[in-house]
């Protein structure tokens, strides 16, 4: 290891001032500080011990918590492929996840090429060491798109996610929505055939060798599609929870959205306040749905709670509405953005029936009512002090 | 008089290695001190020494240009070496040889009972001690001519390795009482001590009793939790309650005696001990075979969370109250912090063991361990900062130079220290204690 040390500064000159590679110093930088922790110790006038949690750790465990629906949903991918084709029963278990794990490794490196490439490029350009938030970002577009989305349509997204909602606005921390729902919004908007429907949720052709070429004009539809054309879904419960059913390609298992919860929650980097009130203004918003029967869509065929178990519901609440930048900063606040994206969720999908899945545009509206929540809980504080001086 | 209980439960405590054991080193001077003006937060020095002067301690060795009454005196007797000046000639310290033989300026024994507020405050400028007593807003040494709304007093030393002063008062509570009472005559005095504190029973001042963690013994939390300061007013806080005995023992004796305890901490030193030093006096006898000098170590003159580095041949600061040795860290090539378990770095988080160990003692270094980002994660300051603000608003209005903003989040309440434990915390790794500090600056100038 002290080889690698040694390596790493007699070619550190290289990309200092005046060194011939110092063009590329921030690459470097970005290099030496995920091989060793930085060796800079904190300068006079601050403290002289810091907590060792830093940037990097937090997005890693939060990539860490994205593995299990990534991992499941690669095994979906397969399953859902040779469950089209009747041939689940003769596929073992390696084949079907080997399948969807070769169906799904273009997405997820698409979208880190094009994402940190337009970071690393950006950081360069400005002049600044490479922020780490887009590692997240990087997993979670690839797992909210359907599979039939083209890598094409995916690089744009991306590019797109991270010039105009991330870096203009002065990269991780200071943007306004979510990056990952951003480059979701955009395709859902520019190309709608390909991010809804009954075409796009099964792999439809084998790799190189592996499942099964499916027949042109196959179409599956997701539970949440079906209840939106008020059709009863034709998946059980159990499979919708255990996240055996056609969907976008991580956000379909409960259960390992749960496993990935219980990482971020445990390590407190997502914050339970958000995540909780998410559910809670979920079930209060279903649960009134389904008690008044008002609106026919969704509410016939489906219990209330079922509501969590479909769609992007859970994955939205678990990864994406708990993002410390674009979510509420207050703890108050945070209960409130919560329980609006939540409530949101269920509305869009109830009485909307252009768009099933409700979550995506609840957390943009979330993202953007999150700095006037933030707003009205920090006047409380200023008007308290201003009523002190007045007494 | 049972003190009023003010139980908070924000905070955190560090626990490191070296915290000092309850003995005393004996130590003999090299008879080398310097007064160095940039303790005393916010003073413009004006030297009125010269080298080559004689001086008695207690006479003074610089004034404070914009309040010239306020002087700071000298802790000894001898001769004045140097006038060590900076870049545009800032005046880094005064350096004094002390005499082999101690004379003292005699200001006269006071009964302080029967002294009127403005008689104590002459009292103390006289005798160069005024400089020692803080103020809120800015967190400045204050100014005599204004009146406080009121006077605050923490005895609670709870920062990391921090000398405990229960220790040091013990022998010496009649000049504490003395100071105290000094103090009353000039406004309404709080005292806060910790929960096991054998001060609570002083008189002429209001005691409260803080439980909590670090900082609870930070004087501007207590006076958020006590009276918070609001647009206008003016409270004198004094953090460090050693000030308290010198006050005391000016009207006790009529002597200046800046002698103090401190504790010579860290995981580097060898013995961690309590030493008496006065103010001002060069570390190096101190320092010398008390740690391994082949390493490489940062010396802090104060605790690991508000002090600043020093050298071996640096001086004991006005305010500091350890001298803390950890290493500097600078040679570590951790490799793969991000996903490694680092059983020997301690964190509030949860993806790190810290939580497991429970009261497990840290050897921390002084590196930063992490790269400067933009404010991510939400709540972390909230969590270490037990005072009815939001932190992170308040910050981003100094760093967005937003003075109104600044104001109504409560930016006269606020001292550099009380933000020191969110800047540990930080995962951003933002240096809050100079944001702070720049921007209690900037706010001063802006309303003089």
């Amino acid at each position: 290891m002290k080889a690698l040390r040694n390596y790493l500064n007699k070619i550190k000159p290289n990309f200092e001032e005046g060194g011939k590679l110092h063009a590329f110093r921030s690459v470097f930088d970005g290099f030496e500080t995920f091989l060793y922790v930085p060796n800079d110790t904190s300068k006079a006038g601050g403290v002289n011990i810091h907590d060792a949690i830093d940037s990097k750790r937090i997005m890693s465990m939060v990539v860490i918590a994205l593995m299990p629906a990534m991992l499941f949903g690669m095994y979906n991918i397969g399953y859902q492929n040779y469950l089209a084709a009747g041939t689940l029963a003769s596929a073992g278990f390696f084949e079907i996840f080997c399948y969807g794990f070769l169906a799904v490794l273009p997405k997820i490196l698409v979208s880190y090429i094009i994402g940190l490439g337009i970071e690393f490029a950006w950081a360069q350009w400005k002049g600044e060491e490479i922020q780490e938030g887009y590692l997240v970002s990087g997993i979670i577009i690839p797992l909210i798109i359907p599979i039939g989305c083209p890598l094409w349509m995916l690089a744009l997204a991306c590019a797109f996610s991270v010039i105009f909602c991330k870096e203009i606005f002065g990269g991780t921390g200071m943007n306004i929505f979510n990056p990952a729902i951003a480059a979701r919004m955009f395709l859902f908007f520019a190309y709608p055939s390909k991010m809804t429907g009954d075409t796009v949720w099964v792999a439809q052709s084998s790799i190189f060798g592996l499942g099964n070429d499916l027949p042109d004009g196959f179409t599956a539809a997701t539970p949440l599609g079906q209840i939106g054309q008020g059709i009863t879904p034709d998946t059980s419960v159990l499979d919708m929870a255990l996240g055996f059913i056609p969907g976008s390609i991580g956000e379909t298992s409960l259960i390992a959205i749960a496993i990935g919860a219980v990482i971020l929650l445990w390590t407190g980097i997502a914050s339970w306040r958000t995540m909780m009130s998410v559910f809670v203004g979920g079930a209060v918003l279903a649960y009134i749905f389904d008690a008044t029967g008002q609106f026919t869509i969704g509410c016939q065929t489906v219990a209330w709670w079922q509501h969590f178990v479909m769609g992007g519901f859970a994955f939205g609440a678990v990864f994406m509405a708990t993002d410390p930048v674009t979510s509420c900063r207050t703890t108050t606040g945070q209960y409130i953005y919560g329980f609006l994206i939540g409530a949101m969720a269920i509305i869009i999908r109830v009485m909307n029936a252009g768009y099933p899945e409700g979550m995506m545009l609840a957390i943009f509206f979330g993202n953007m009512f999150a700095p006037t929540i933030d707003h009205f809980v920090v006047e409380r504080n200023i008007s308290k002090r201003q009523k002190r001086l007045k007494n | 008089m049972e003190g009023n209980l003010v139980k908070l439960s924000k905070g955190l405590d560090i626990h490191l290695q070296g915290k000092a054991e309850e003995k005393k080193i004996q130590l003999k001077s090299n008879g080398r001190y310097a007064l160095v003006p940039d303790d005393f937060e916010g003073v413009t020095p004006k030297v009125v020494v010269k080298e080559g002067d004689k001086v008695k301690a207690g006479d003074a060795l610089f004034i404070n240009k914009q309040y010239p009454e306020v002087k700071f005196a000298s802790p000894v007797s001898g001769t004045v070496r140097e006038v060590v000046r900076g870049e545009r000639r800032k005046v880094l310290c005064i350096k004094v040889d002390a005499d082999a033989q101690q004379e003292f300026t005699d200001f006269g024994k006071r009964d302080v009972g029967t002294m009127s507020g403005e008689q104590v405050i002459n009292a103390l400028l006289e005798a160069g001690l005024f400089g020692y007593i803080n103020q809120l807003p800015y967190a400045v040494s204050t100014n005599p001519s204004v009146q406080p709304k009121a006077i605050f007093v923490s005895a609670l030393r709870d920062k990391p390795l921090a000398a405990d002063f229960e220790y040091e008062v013990k022998g010496q509570e009649q000049d504490f009482q003395t100071g105290l009472t000094a103090l009353s005559k000039i406004a309404k005095t709080y005292l806060g001590v910790g929960v096991n504190s054998a001060l609570k029973g002083m008189k002429d001042a209001e005691v409260y009793v803080f439980d909590g963690k670090c900082p609870a013994g930070n004087v501007g939390v207590q006076v958020n939790h006590i009276d918070p300061v609001n647009k206008g007013e003016v409270v004198w806080t004094i953090g460090d309650p050693t000030v308290v005995l010198f006050i005391g023992r000016l009207f006790n004796t009529g002597k200046v005696d800046l002698k103090r305890t401190v504790a010579l901490c860290g995981s580097e030193v060898t013995n961690p001990a309590y030493v008496d030093m006065l103010v001002g006096e060069e570390l190096s006898t101190l320092l010398s075979n008390s740690y391994d000098a082949s390493k490489s170590v940062r010396i802090i003159n104060g605790n690991v969370l508000t002090g600043k580095p020093t050298t071996k041949d640096g001086f004991l600061g006005a305010h500091t109250s350890e001298i803390t040795v950890i290493p500097e860290g600078n040679e570590a090539d951790e490799m793969l912090g991000w996903i490694l378990p680092r059983f020997k770095q301690f964190s509030v988080n949860r993806s790190y063991f810290s939580w497991l160990c429970g009261k497990k003692q840290y050897a921390l270094d002084a590196r930063v361990k992490g790269g400067e980002r933009h404010m991510i994660m939400s709540g972390e300051y909230d969590r270490v900062l037990p005072m009815d603000i939001y932190g992170e608003y308040l910050i981003k209005a100094i760093i967005a130079g937003d003075i109104d903003r600044q104001e109504a989040l409560g930016i006269y309440e606020v001292a550099p220290e009380d933000f020191a434990l969110a800047e540990f915390v930080d995962s951003s790794k933002l240096e809050l204690q100079r944001i702070v500090r720049e921007g209690l600056n900037i706010l001063r100038k802006e309303n003089a």
